[in-house]
C-alpha cells in the first residue's frame, strides 16, 4: 500500500511539474510559435518571477530582503509586473533587429540575472538562496495539500490556455500570423510589427514569471543555481518543438511528455553506481539536444501542428521549407 | 568554331514556370543567335526579368526547354550555369560592395583554373576607368561605374553569352548612354547579350532584335529597327519617351 | 600606475586578445552563413579539451598540441556543420540559430561525459614574472599568448586579403545570392568560414587554459564577451571584432580598479556584466557597430 501510495505522490509531482513547464511552454509559444521570436533566457524571466514572489511573500528573515508577507495574489502579479517590465526594455532594443540579436540579448539578460543573484547577498541571500517560502494549501492534510496546489496549476493551464486560444482566433491573432510568414507584406500593409512583437514577448515574459512563482512556491525554496539556467531554457525549447509550436494544445502537451521523459529518465539513472549516475545525467542533456535535432529537421511541425485559425493565401517560403522537411 | 558560328547560342523554347504557385511565364519562346545583342521589353510584370532568371535556373520550369549550344540546361542549378558559360548580371546588388573593384572582376574569374590575367588587363582596356580604381571599395564607386564592373565582372569568364537585367536601371540619362556605349563595346568583342530593359528606345536603337513580351507571352518580334517602327509597338511601349 | 598597468592593464589585454580570436569567428559565421552561432563558445570548449588531452598523452607544451587539436576541433565542427546546420541552408535561419543553440548543449554535455567536470590545469607550475624596467611584470605565458594571438590575426589578415577563398569568403559575407550567380563554390566557402572559425576558437580557448584554467563552463562564459566582441567591431569585420574584443577584455578588467577611493569601482564578480552592457548600448546607439559592419 505503502509503494502504490508512494507512486500517486510521484505522479502528482510529475504533474505538478509538468504543469509549471507547461505554463513555460506556453509562453514561449506566444513568443516562438505565434510572433517567431526567440527567447534564449527563458530561465532568467522564470528566475525573476520566483524571486519576487520568494522576497514578497516570506516572513521575516535575516538572510534576504523579505518580511512582506504580501497574499499570493499580489505576490504573483508582482512577479508578472516586474518580469513585464524587463520584457519591454529589453524588447525596446532588440525587437527592431533580426532574431538573432534577440537571442543574444536574452541569454545575456538571464546571465546578468545570475549575477545579480549571486552577488547581492543583501537582498537574495547570494548563493545559498531563500527558503522557508510559503506554500498554497500547505495546511491541508496530505495528499490534500498536494493535490489542491496540482488542481491550481491546472486551472491556471486551462486558463491560459482559453485566453491564448481566443487571442489566436481574434484579429490580433492572425496579424502576428501574418508578421511571422511574411515581415514585409504585414508591413506594407500598415501593421506597426515592433509593436506586435512587443506585445507578444512581454505577454510571453509574464507567463514564464508566472511559472517561476509557481516554482518558488512549490519547492519553498529558489536559489541561483536551484535548475542548471541552460539546460531548463532549453528544456522549454525541446518541449515546444515537440509539442507543435503554434499549437497550443502542442505545446501542454509536449511540457508533460518531456517532463516525464526527463524525470523518469532521471530515476532510471540514479540507480546507477554514482560515478556513472554523473555522467550518464549529461547523457540525458545530449539525448533531450538530439530529439531537438531530430524534430527540427525531420517532424518540424512537432506532435500537434500549427491549425491556422482561418484559411489564408498560402505563402509560399516558410509552407514550402516545412513541407520538403516532413515528406523525406 | 566554325560550327558555333551558325548554331543558335540561347534558345528558349515554350517555357512555362513562376516562383512557388504563381505562374508568370505562360510560353515564351525566344533565341540568341551568334554576335547578337537582343533586347527583351514589355510593360511591368510582363515577365520579363523572369524570363532571364528562367535561364539561370532561378525558377523552377513546369514547361519547356531552355538550350544552350543545343544542348539542354532546363533547370540547371545556377553555379552549373556559369560553368557552362552563361554569365548573368542582375539588375541590383550586383557587385561586392567591400571588395576592391580588382577584387570583384577575381571573383567574377572564381571558376577558371587558368590565370585570368590576361583578361583582367583586357577588362581593363575595354573600362580604362576602373583599371583607375582598381584599389577602390566597388561600393564607393558612382552608379553608372557599378554598372560597369558588374558587367567586366561577368565578362572574367569570356563567357558564352551575358544576359544583362536593366543595366541602366535608375541611372541619370547621361550614364544612360555610357552604358549602352560600353554594352556595344563589349559585344563588339563577340560575346552575345540577351537584355532586359525598361529604356526601350534607346535598347533598341542597339539591338541586332527585340522581343516584347507582355503578360508571360511573346507579342511581337522583330529586328530593333522593325519594332522601333512599327506603330503598334510605339504606341504601347516606346511612346512615353522615358519610362517612370 | 605600474599597479594598473602590471595588475589591470595587461590582463586586459591578454583577455581581450582571447576574446578577439573568438569573435573573428562569430562574425564570420555571422556574416557568411548568416546566423548567430551559439555553439562557438563550445567549439572553444571541445577545443580545449582535445588538445588537453594531447598533451596528456604527449607530453609536449601546449602550443604545440594546439595546430592538432585545432585540427581535430576543426574536423568535428565540419561535421556538425554537416548532420545539423547543412539540412537548414535554405530555410529561414532562426532554424540554424535554434540547431546550435540545441548543439551547445549536445557538445557540452558530451565535453562533460567525456572528461567530467573537475577542474583541470593546462600547464603544472607557476611562472614567474619577467620584469623590464624595473617595475613592468609580465608573467611569460601572457608575452606567449599575445605573441600567438598577433600571429594568427596577421595570418587571418592575410587569409581574407590575399587568397581566392578568402576574397571569396568576404564576397558571400557582402551578399551569399550575388556569390551564387557568379558561380562562387559557396559550400567551399561555408567549409573555410568553419576551418577559420574552429581553428580561432580552439586557440583562444587553449590560450584561456594556459592563462586560467580548463572548466566545462569556460565555453559559455566566453559566448557573451565574444558576442559583444563581434556586435562592437561591426558584423562581418574581422578586425573590428578583434578591437572589439580588446576593448571588452580591457574594459572588463579595468572596471573593477579602485578608480575612486579604494574600492574596486565594479564589483569583480559583475564583470560579466560588462560585456553585456557595452552590447546592449551598442545596439541602442549603432547596431552596425564601430567599423560599419552589417545589421540584419
Amino acid at each position: 500500500m505503502d509503494q502504490f501510495y508512494g507512486i500517486f505522490l510521484y505522479i502528482i509531482s510529475l504533474l505538478t511539474m509538468g504543469g509549471i513547464y507547461a505554463i513555460l511552454a506556453l509562453g514561449l509559444n506566444i513568443q516562438w510559435g505565434f510572433t517567431g521570436l526567440f527567447n534564449a533566457g527563458i530561465a532568467g524571466f522564470f528566475a525573476i518571477g520566483a524571486y519576487v514572489s520568494a522576497i514578497l511573500t516570506t516572513a521575516p528573515s535575516l538572510r534576504h530582503l523579505g518580511g512582506y508577507e504580501l497574499p499570493y495574489v499580489v505576490s504573483f502579479a508582482a512577479a508578472m509586473v516586474v518580469s513585464g517590465i524587463i520584457a519591454w526594455a529589453v524588447g525596446k532594443v532588440c525587437l527592431k533587429l533580426r532574431a538573432d540579436y534577440l537571442a543574444i540579448a536574452t541569454i545575456g539578460i538571464a546571465e546578468i540575472f545570475r549575477l545579480i543573484l549571486k552577488n547581492e547577498t543583501w537582498a537574495t541571500n547570494g548563493p545559498r538562496g531563500v527558503s522557508m517560502i510559503p506554500k498554497p494549501f500547505e495546511t491541508l492534510p496530505e495528499p490534500w495539500n498536494h493535490l489542491c496546489f496540482l488542481g491550481l496549476i491546472l486551472a491556471v493551464i486551462v486558463v491560459i490556455y482559453l485566453l491564448l486560444e481566443t487571442a489566436r482566433n481574434s484579429p490580433w491573432g492572425r496579424v502576428m500570423t501574418a508578421i511571422r510568414e511574411n515581415e514585409k507584406s504585414a508591413m506594407a500593409a500598415g501593421k506597426d510589427i515592433e509593436k506586435f512583437r512587443m506585445e507578444a514577448f512581454v505577454a510571453g515574459c509574464m507567463l514564464m514569471a508566472l511559472a517561476g512563482a509557481f516554482i518558488a512556491h512549490y519547492l519553498k525554496f529558489i536559489g541561483p543555481n536551484a535548475t542548471d539556467p541552460l539546460t531548463s531554457t532549453f528544456l522549454v525549447w525541446v518541449m515546444l518543438v515537440v509539442g507543435g509550436s503554434a499549437n497550443n494544445r502542442g505545446a501542454i502537451l509536449g511540457a508533460f511528455l518531456m517532463w516525464t521523459i526527463w524525470s523518469a529518465s532521471e530515476i532510471l539513472t540514479s540507480r546507477l553506481p554514482d560515478e556513472l549516475a554523473i555522467r550518464t545525467a549529461y547523457i540525458r542533456i545530449f539525448l533531450i539536444g538530439l530529439a531537438l535535432q531530430i524534430f527540427l529537421q525531420r517532424f518540424p511541425k512537432g506532435i500537434f501542428p500549427e491549425v491556422r485559425p482561418k484559411p489564408e493565401r498560402r505563402q509560399s517560403v516558410s509552407d514550402g521549407v516545412t513541407d520538403n522537411a516532413t515528406s523525406r | 568554331m566554325s560550327n558555333s558560328e551558325l548554331q543558335t547560342v540561347l534558345e528558349l523554347d515554350q517555357i512555362i514556370g513562376g516562383y512557388g504557385d504563381t505562374q508568370i511565364l505562360h510560353g515564351v519562346s525566344m533565341r540568341v543567335d551568334p554576335g547578337e545583342i537582343v533586347v527583351i521589353i514589355g510593360p511591368n510584370g510582363a515577365g520579363k526579368s523572369t524570363a532571364m532568371k528562367a535561364v539561370f535556373g532561378l525558377l523552377n520550369l513546369s514547361g519547356g526547354k531552355v538550350r544552350l549550344n543545343g544542348e539542354d540546361i532546363t533547370n540547371m542549378p545556377p553555379d552549373q550555369v556559369v560553368h557552362h558559360g552563361v554569365c548573368y548580371v542582375p539588375q541590383t546588388s550586383n557587385i561586392f560592395p567591400s571588395l576592391t573593384v580588382e577584387e570583384n572582376l577575381e571573383m567574377g574569374a572564381f571558376v577558371r583554373t587558368d590565370d585570368f590575367r590576361p583578361r583582367l588587363q583586357e577588362l581593363y582596356d575595354i573600362f580604362p576607368p576602373l583599371a583607375e580604381k582598381r584599389r577602390q571599395a566597388a561600393g564607393t564607386l558612382s552608379g553608372g561605374q557599378r554598372q560597369m564592373v558588374a558587367m567586366a565582372k561577368a565578362m572574367m569568364l569570356e563567357p558564352q553569352i551575358l544576359l544583362l537585367d536593366e543595366p541602366t536601371a535608375g541611372l541619370s540619362p547621361k550614364y544612360r548612354g555610357e552604358i549602352f556605349a560600353i554594352v556595344k563595346t563589349v559585344n563588339a568583342t563577340g560575346t552575345p547579350i540577351l537584355m532586359v530593359e525598361q529604356n526601350a528606345k534607346q535598347a533598341l536603337k542597339i539591338a541586332n532584335r527585340g522581343y516584347v513580351l507582355v503578360d508571360g507571352k511573346n507579342k511581337f518580334e522583330g529586328s530593333g529597327h522593325d519594332l522601333l517602327e512599327d506603330a503598334e509597338v510605339a504606341e504601347m511601349f516606346l511612346g512615353g519617351g522615358a519610362p517612370p | 600606475m605600474m599597479e594598473f598597468i602590471n595588475f589591470y592593464l595587461i590582463p586586459g589585454l591578454v583577455l581581450g586578445s582571447i576574446y578577439a580570436l573568438g569573435a573573428i569567428g562569430i562574425t564570420l559565421t555571422f556574416s557568411i552563413l548568416r546566423f548567430a552561432n551559439f555553439a562557438h563558445g563550445e567549439t572553444m570548449l571541445l577545443g580545449v579539451y582535445i588538445t588537453y588531452s594531447l598533451v596528456q598523452f604527449s607530453g609536449v607544451h601546449p602550443l604545440i598540441a594546439l595546430p592538432f587539436g585545432a585540427l581535430l576541433t576543426v574536423i568535428v565542427v565540419l561535421g556538425i556543420d554537416r548532420a545539423f546546420y547543412k539540412p537548414f541552408r535554405n530555410s529561414p535561419t532562426i532554424m540554424v540559430v535554434i540547431a546550435s543553440f540545441g548543439m551547445m548543449l549536445m557538445v557540452r554535455s558530451m565535453v562533460q561525459f567525456i572528461w567530467g567536470v573537475q577542474l583541470k590545469g593546462m600547464t603544472q607550475g607557476i611562472q614567474r614574472p619577467m620584469i623590464f624596467f624595473d617595475s613592468l611584470r609580465i608573467s611569460p605565458k601572457h608575452i606567449t599568448i599575445i605573441g600567438a594571438a598577433i600571429v594568427l590575426m596577421l595570418a587571418v589578415h592575410y587569409l581574407l586579403s590575399r587568397t581566392k577563398i578568402g576574397k571569396a569568403m568576404r564576397a558571400m559575407s557582402d551578399s551569399p545570392e550575388l556569390a551564387k550567380l557568379t558561380g562562387i563554390d559557396t559550400e567551399k566557402v561555408v567549409r573555410m568560414t568553419w576551418i577559420v572559425g574552429g581553428a580561432l576558437a580552439t586557440a583562444a580557448g587553449v590560450f584561456l587554459a594556459i592563462d586560467t584554467h580548463i572548466d566545462t563552463n569556460m565555453g559559455f562564459k566566453m559566448l557573451l564577451p565574444m558576442f559583444a566582441a563581434a556586435i562592437l567591431g561591426g558584423i562581418g569585420r574581422p578586425f573590428g571584432a578583434v578591437a572589439g574584443g580588446l576593448v571588452i577584455g580591457i574594459v572588463e578588467e579595468i572596471s573593477s580598479y579602485p578608480w575612486i577611493g579604494v574600492e574596486p569601482l565594479l564589483n569583480p564578480g559583475y564583470k560579466a556584466g560588462v560585456a553585456f552592457a557595452i552590447m546592449i548600448g551598442m545596439l541602442l546607439w549603432r547596431p552596425s557597430g564601430l567599423f560599419k559592419g552589417k545589421v540584419f
